[in-house]
């Protein structure tokens, strides 16, 4: 392999090649490179666009927080990533990457004349213009301004990878395997803690890996760790939020760096609780800020060493270096010793120590100090740089194709912000160092502020002798943010640094400012003349670095998104051809077509099945409570409007339950059991809830009341059998419960057997008709299900759905309560005053029905509607005016909460809700529908059999 | 995440367990029907909404069921006690 | 003020940017105001500009605590919608979206007000009624929204799944095409302009530490950190901290304060062309005009002012968008944050006098306070110059909470059987 790859360093296996492609062209680097370095290594440096000028970049930083060079991969249908780092993608056989943000193609980007006309696309200038002609925004401007920004494209197929989660509990978490890292771990290495190291690159040693010297120290800390039981450690895996009470949540990334991902999981998203944290996340190198920093080419100095000594390969033949810091002169010998020569050395600073000026001496470089780079040469690779004396004097070129900057260092703060830990301003680093503690958490090593990195200066922005209006010296590489942006932004009056972070876009890339929130933040202090503490600093927010939505979500998709609930006799019904609806979580049978049958049609004949011999239908879903206790009746009292404590033991009763504020939530059928006992009925959406309310009820208002609550929705199957046919079917099967109507009259409860298991048999009807419910253990649902159709076939015993029950309930004018009532229906609006016990002093929400707009006149009440064509069958949700003529707005009275064609009566009925509704009775109404006015009359709410002769036989 | 410490079980879980139950110590009237509708409102609505201490319920839903009292300042989150229902106010 | 154009910004361009002014100057408090808004967001930002420009009072400060823009308004999802069903919420947002329409060339500040177009997903029989309900009565009310067909939905949002096999199937959506989105602080940033042109002062890093009552109960002025500043009329627009400065007024408000969140991905190109919402699935996202998807997620379940959120909210709200939309699941999370939803009994604000004679208040917009804005400005600028209630705001008072004339649109949609 040619270009620059330098032989004999680096940490990358050279007896394994790997093909990659980029941008449809064919690289070869080996195993351990990323894309950056195997890039770099065959002497690409143009690696991407920026997001506003379509300016040409390289490589900016060796890390995550390169904001430069991001790529798209794409590894098969449904597998496209776009925006990844190029520096974090490890390459592999086959991989396929490709550049983004430009058109045609990367080296001849069309859009790259924003670039020219930059000096009209200041920071804001959105806000000051596109304004006119107005319809010019939505036509034109916007759309436009939407297409030039973005940065990849988004993925178009159904990603097939999954993903996968855990929690895990630990004594220590330890955040970043470099060397502060390693040797937090290492001190607890064979103790009987548990300890987790997590660090985000694929191997351990963060910086180490770029430094040989520590490879020794390195290679034993590994194996020391790695023998450890009670070590366990996570590489490819990052820490990207630090939450409430040592939370901390980290994805780790399973496949994407393996030619063959198999079938496993893509990533995994760890949930860790620590006893402790240690973050030892490092720090990172600044940028300087000067014309040209943003050339291909021109990167961080830690990054020029990082690609030589981890990835053995030089960033040129002749790399120059600009510093403000001691740093980057280390860096720059280091590279001289690697054999890379170093054509300069170029420091903003007077004075330095002088021990690096005898070393730079001694290796020949030449040395300018006071002095700065003011620009670059090279459009898409360095060809040379102009350096002055900070005066503006002695302007002259030095020969270079690459250049390394060296700015000081910011300690990464990211999960210490999170965790709300505090943060002090260090004047000599010129960066934001940990000060108090939130959580049971330290920093070590650099991110502490800690580092022996020798000194430097701060410099928001290089001295130059150009006008600084008229130069691009940039600040957030990726955002195309400038100095004179932020100089603009001051100007302006955007005096926070979060109005000056907003208005410019500084730090807001996809690198969320990790190389630019510091030089942002210097340089906004210093145009404001105040200290930058006074400027602030933007809060750090999750994540770290950019997690895949997949892994946040987890197993939670399709069917795992969220459980389906299903009844025991659900199997029969999807065997039997029914259509299901989901209902809350439940999935509930709505209707059973027949050959060639509509819903319509099939529902019209599972009316008449039921009206005319016997229906059988699956009520498992509603909710059941059991109430046990000797005050439970009292407590039913207090807890429903109803009276209970009259109600004999075999006997049942409809129960209405209010919130506080008086307004309907549930309602259901309960029978009391013994006088001990009540089996309470709910309905299917609201069971946890009323269970809930009642606990709390319970055991916060009325501890002294001896009850227990225990929810048994899931304890019984629930089989309706519905119709004048239904004792017929019943008595043929075997039980010992007397089913004739003196010994079981309607609304009253037996325990006993039926088919060979235990039974509560309930007499009820939800339809109008002779009824029961027959409650068995739900393991025996399907069982006794299949032996009452078996039963009933003598009499064509039709099994029919939730929509059939919705019509019949409503011939006969039964609410459900979540459709006819929404949250805001009285008992008194609902025409339910009969439920509430007159004589009881209180009961839940009694006290909020006597206030004074619950009492006043003209509220919405519940009634019967129907249509003066009696085939129209209004559509649930239609509105009701009185008159049909007025202008829009019109005043509306209500609307239809349920509505069906009744095959009973040959014609259609609703039920509505409509101001003044009692007192309207007869009043013909309108319904404004789009294109037809139709015409409703008020009726009473009991449209088939209202003297209930059919229940009672 | 929070972690929470139930009086009950007198462990510390993790919030998924837990069902919040709103402000504390509120106590229901013994006759509502005795109140006033000014009375009745700070009753039913009104709450302390404390910026810093706060008093609030919790319920153990996904383990012991009980509910019990909580101080917890409501800047940082952090719990300063918990303690069994119908215990004095802390 | 210098006026905003393209000429301008040309000519300015050519002279490298040095000849723009501040946006708004930085004030000194004075000794005494005809009227004081206590918080510098959208709302109270934009009560001042309308009590300068329509209402005639224009010896005004806006007091912020911390910078302005700085609370809800710049950490909402910019999501502008009027389809509410009840008449009153119907009004009052309606209000907000047609001064949202023109709103850039009133400011002579481009707002991106995006009239995308906001989706509403049903994904069971109930939401399919609650939504007719919705649409027709919106139809009435002069409010457009129309029901779609699944179909007609992904044509319109073509990364939208409506796999018949899905946990929550779509079975057809409500679209309200003048509904949007529209860049948060340009609302907040485009107010303070046009408020300090006409005189107002703008006051940030002021946090208000009591509010002064005279002999007579009546408002006398705010005292603040920088001393006490006198105003015979008092509105307070504080969003989540309304409960502490009414309290400091002596007044106990139904309010609790939740923490929410929201995020964003990575920018990509142009893909999302309108605004998203499902309440089942919970999950709402559009896409803004620099690509990142924007993305609301819920609520934590306890009081906290701390605008800082749990890890499971936001898998639950990854969870439910990489079901509704399953091509977004490569997509990645770039940055997530909380803010403070003040929330009342009923979820609907409260806009309006307060038993205090001069303290008006604007509050309890709960997760929906950005769409209305200017229609909240408006009205509470109206209500302090008139010292009574637009009747648009009048039924959203306080009384409300004792009469038990709520205004409960999420009670109206409720989960049903």
């Amino acid at each position: 392999m040619s270009g620059y790859r330098v032989t004999g360093a680096g940490r990358v296996d050279r007896a394994r090649t790997v093909a990659f492609t980029f941008d449809g062209q064919t690289y070869q680097g080996y195993e351990g490179d990323t894309l950056a370095s195997a890039l770099l290594a065959s002497g690409v440096t143009l690696f991407g666009r920026s997001f506003k000028y379509h300016r040409p970049r390289g490589v900016m930083a060796a890390g995550v927080e390169d904001a430069n060079a991001l790529v798209s991969v794409t590894r098969g249908p449904g597998r496209f990533t776009p925006n990844l780092r190029a520096t974090a993608v490890e390459i592999y056989e086959g991989l396929e990457a490709s550049s983004q943000n430009r058109w045609p193609s990367l080296k001849t980007d069309m859009l790259a004349v924003n670039d020219r006309l930059g000096m009209f696309f200041p920071a804001g200038f959105y806000n000051k213009t596109f304004m006119w002609p107005r319809s010019f925004w939505e036509k034109l401007y916007e759309p436009t301004i939407r297409k030039m920004a973005g940065l990849g494209n988004s993925p178009t197929e159904i990603d097939p990878d999954h993903y996968t989660a855990a929690y895990v509990h630990c004594d220590l978490l330890v955040v970043g395997a470099g060397r502060a890292g390693l040797e937090a771990a290492l001190a607890e290495a064979g103790s009987d803690k548990r300890v987790i190291l997590i660090d985000e690159q694929n191997e351990l040693g963060g910086w180490a890996l770029s430094d040989p010297d520590q490879a020794q120290w390195l290679a034993q800390s590994v194996a020391t760790l790695t023998a450890a039981a009670n070590v366990r450690i996570l590489t490819r895996c990052t820490a990207f939020g630090f939450y409430h009470d040592n939370f901390v949540g980290a994805v780790e990334r399973l496949t994407d760096h393996l030619a063959q991902p198999g079938s496993g999981a893509r990533e995994k998203l760890w949930r860790i609780r620590a006893g402790e944290v240690v973050l030892a996340q490092g720090a990172i190198e600044r940028p300087l800020v000067f014309e040209g920093n943003d050339t291909p080419g021109v990167m961080l100095a830690s990054a020029a060493r990082t690609w030589l000594y981890r990835y053995g390969v030089a960033i040129g033949r002749r790399p120059a270096l600009m510093a403000s810091h001691d740093s980057g002169w280390q860096d720059a010998f280091a590279m001289a010793a690697g054999g890379v020569t170093i054509s300069a050395i170029v420091d903003v600073r007077d004075t330095v120590d002088d021990a690096l000026l005898r070393q730079a001496a001694d290796l020949g470089i030449a040395v300018h100090l006071g002095s700065s780079v003011i620009g670059v040469s090279g459009r898409h690779k360095v060809t040379g740089v102009e350096i002055a004396a900070n005066s503006g004097t002695g302007r002259k070129r030095i020969a270079c194709d690459a250049l390394m900057m060296a700015g000081g260092w910011t300690p990464t703060l990211h999960l210490w912000s999170h965790s709300k830990g505090t943060i002090a301003w260090d004047e000599s680093l010129g960066a934001y160092v940990p000060d108090k503690a939130n959580e049971n958490v330290r920093c070590a090593g650099a991110c502490s502020g800690q580092m022996d990195l020798g000194t430097g200066v701060v410099v928001p922005a290089l001295p130059t002798p150009k006008d600084a209006s008229r130069i691009k010296a940039f600040v957030d590489f990726q955002n195309d943010v400038t100095a004179k942006d932020i100089g603009l932004a001051v100007r302006e009056g955007f005096k926070s640094i979060e109005h000056v972070k907003r208005y410019t876009t500084n730090g807001m890339a996809t690198d969320q400012g990790k190389t630019s929130n510091i030089n942002g933040l210097q340089l906004a202090a210093t145009a404001l003349g105040r200290p930058v503490v006074d400027v602030g600093l933007t809060t750090f927010r999750p994540p770290y670095t950019p997690q895949t939505f997949g892994a946040l979500a987890g197993h939670a998709k399709d069917a795992l998104f969220q459980a389906t609930r299903k009844t025991g006799i659900d199997g029969w019904a999807q065997d039997n051809g029914a259509v299901f609806e989901p209902v809350s979580q439940w999935r509930r049978a709505w209707y059973f077509p027949q050959d060639g049958e509509d819903m319509h049609a099939a529902v019209n004949r599972e009316c008449r099945a039921v009206r005319e011999s016997v229906g059988i239908f699956d009520a498992s879903t509603l909710g059941k409570i059991e109430v046990v206790g000797p005050d439970a009746a009292e407590f039913l009292n207090r807890m429903y409007t109803n009276p209970w404590k009259m109600l004999e033991p075999g006997r049942c009763r409809y129960g209405l339950l209010l919130r506080e504020d008086g307004f309907i939530t549930d309602d259901g059928v309960a029978g009391r059991i013994s006088p001990n006992r009540f089996h309470v009925t709910t309905t299917t959406g609201g069971a946890a809830r009323v269970l809930a309310m009642m606990e709390d009820y319970l055991q916060t208002e009325w501890p002294d009341l001896d009850v227990w609550l225990t929810s048994t929705t899931e304890q019984w199957s629930v089989i309706a059998l519905q119709g004048p046919r239904a004792r017929d079917v019943l008595s043929a099967l075997d039980t010992d419960i007397d089913l004739s109507p003196e010994a079981f009259p309607h609304m009253s409860v037996r325990l006993g057997q039926i088919c060979g298991v235990p039974v509560r048999l309930f007499r009820v009807s939800f339809t109008g008709e002779l009824g029961f419910e027959i409650n068995v253990p739900a393991e025996y649902g399907p069982a006794v299900w299949k032996q009452i159709v078996a039963a009933g076939q003598p009499y064509g015993i039709t099994p029919y759905g939730t929509e059939t029950m919705h019509v019949l309930r409503a011939e006969k004018g039964y609410i459900i309560v979540g459709q006819d009532t929404d949250g805001t229906v009285t008992p008194m609006d609902a025409g339910l005053n009969w439920a509430i016990g007159k004589k009881k002093k209180d009961f839940v929400g009694k006290r909020s029905l006597a206030r004074p707009d619950i009492v006043a006149p003209g509220r919405k009440h519940l009634v019967g509607l129907l249509t003066e064509d009696p085939s129209l069958v209004l559509e649930e949700g239609a509105q009701i005016v009185a008159d049909p003529a007025q202008p829009v707005p019109m005043t509306m009275l209500g609307h239809v909460t349920s509505s069906y064609w009744s095959e009973a009566l040959g014609r259609s009925i609703a039920f509505a809700l409509v101001a003044g509704g009692q007192e309207r009775m007869d009043e013909t109404l309108h319904i404004p529908m789009p294109g037809a006015v139709h015409k409703a009359q008020v009726s009473g709410m009991v449209f088939f059999d209202p003297e209930g002769a059919r229940i009672n036989v | 995440m929070l972690l929470i410490h139930c009086p009950y079980c007198d462990e510390k879980r993790p919030e998924i367990e837990f069902a919040y139950g709103g402000e504390a110590h509120i106590a229901r009237p013994l006759d509502p029907s005795a109140l006033s509708d000014e009375e009745w409102e700070t009753y039913l609505f009104i709450r302390s909404n404390a910026r810093g201490r706060h008093h609030e319920r919790w319920r153990h839903i996904h383990g012991c069921g009980r509910f019990f009292n909580a101080v917890r300042d409501t800047v940082t989150d952090k719990f300063e006690t918990t303690y069994k229902a119908g215990e004095e106010r802390r | 003020m210098t006026r905003f154009s393209a000429l301008n910004l040309f000519t300015k361009a050519l002279g490298g940017h040095k000849g723009w002014q501040e946006q708004w100057p930085t004030a000194e408090p004075k000794a005494s105001y005809d009227a004081i808004i206590v918080g510098g967001g959208g709302h109270g930002l934009g009560a001042a500009y309308y009590l300068a420009s329509k209402y005639g009072i224009t010896n005004v400060a806006v007091i912020e605590k911390g910078w302005i823009g700085g609370g809800n308004t710049g950490r909402n999802t910019t999501i502008i919608r009027s389809n509410y069903l009840y008449d009153e919420s119907a009004h009052l947002f309606d209000h907000a979206v047609k001064l949202w329409d023109g709103l850039s060339q009133e400011l002579n500040y481009n707002v991106m007000y995006s009239k995308r177009g906001v989706l509403m997903l049903a994904h069971n029989v109930h939401d399919v009624q609650s939504f007719k309900r919705h649409i027709h009565a919106n139809r009435l009310n002069g409010v457009d929204n129309e029901w779609l067909t699944p179909e007609e939905a992904q044509a319109y949002c073509p990364p939208l799944s409506i796999d018949p096999n899905a946990r929550y199937p779509v079975m057809g959506a409500a679209l309200q095409r003048r509904g949007g989105t529209a860049r948060h602080d340009s609302v907040a940033w485009g107010y303070a302009r046009g408020a300090a042109s006409r005189g107002v002062d703008i006051i940030q890093n002021c946090a208000v530490t009591g509010i002064r009552r005279g002999p007579d109960g009546a408002v006398e002025g705010v005292e603040t950190e920088r001393g006490f500043i006198a105003a015979k009329k008092v509105g307070v627009s504080a969003a989540g901290n309304s409960s502490v400065l009414m309290q400091m007024a002596g007044l106990r408000f139904p309010l609790e304060s939740y923490p929410l969140q929201a995020l964003v991905s990575e920018p990509i190109k142009p893909v999302f062309p309108c605004v998203v919402m499902s309440n089942t699935v919970h999950a709402y996202m559009s896409q803004s005009d620099k690509g990142e998807l924007v993305i609301g997620a819920g609520t934590d379940q306890y009081v906290s002012y701390s605008q800082r959120g749990a890890l499971h909210i936001i898998e639950h709200t990854l969870a439910s968008i990489c079901e509704i939309f399953p091509i977004f699941r490569r997509m990645r999370m770039l940055r997530s944050w909380g803010g403070i939803v003040d929330v009342t009994p009923d979820r609907s604000p409260i806009l309006g006098k307060t038993p205090v004679p001069g303290l008006y208040v604007n509050c309890g917009w709960g997760t929906g306070g950005f769409k209305a804005t200017p229609g909240a400005a408006d009205l509470l600028a109206y209500t302090i110059a008139h010292d009574a209630p637009h009747p648009i705001n009048a039924p959203f008072n306080l009384e409300r909470f004792r009469t038990g004339r709520l205004i409960d649109e999420a009670a109206a949609a409720a989960v049903a059987h």
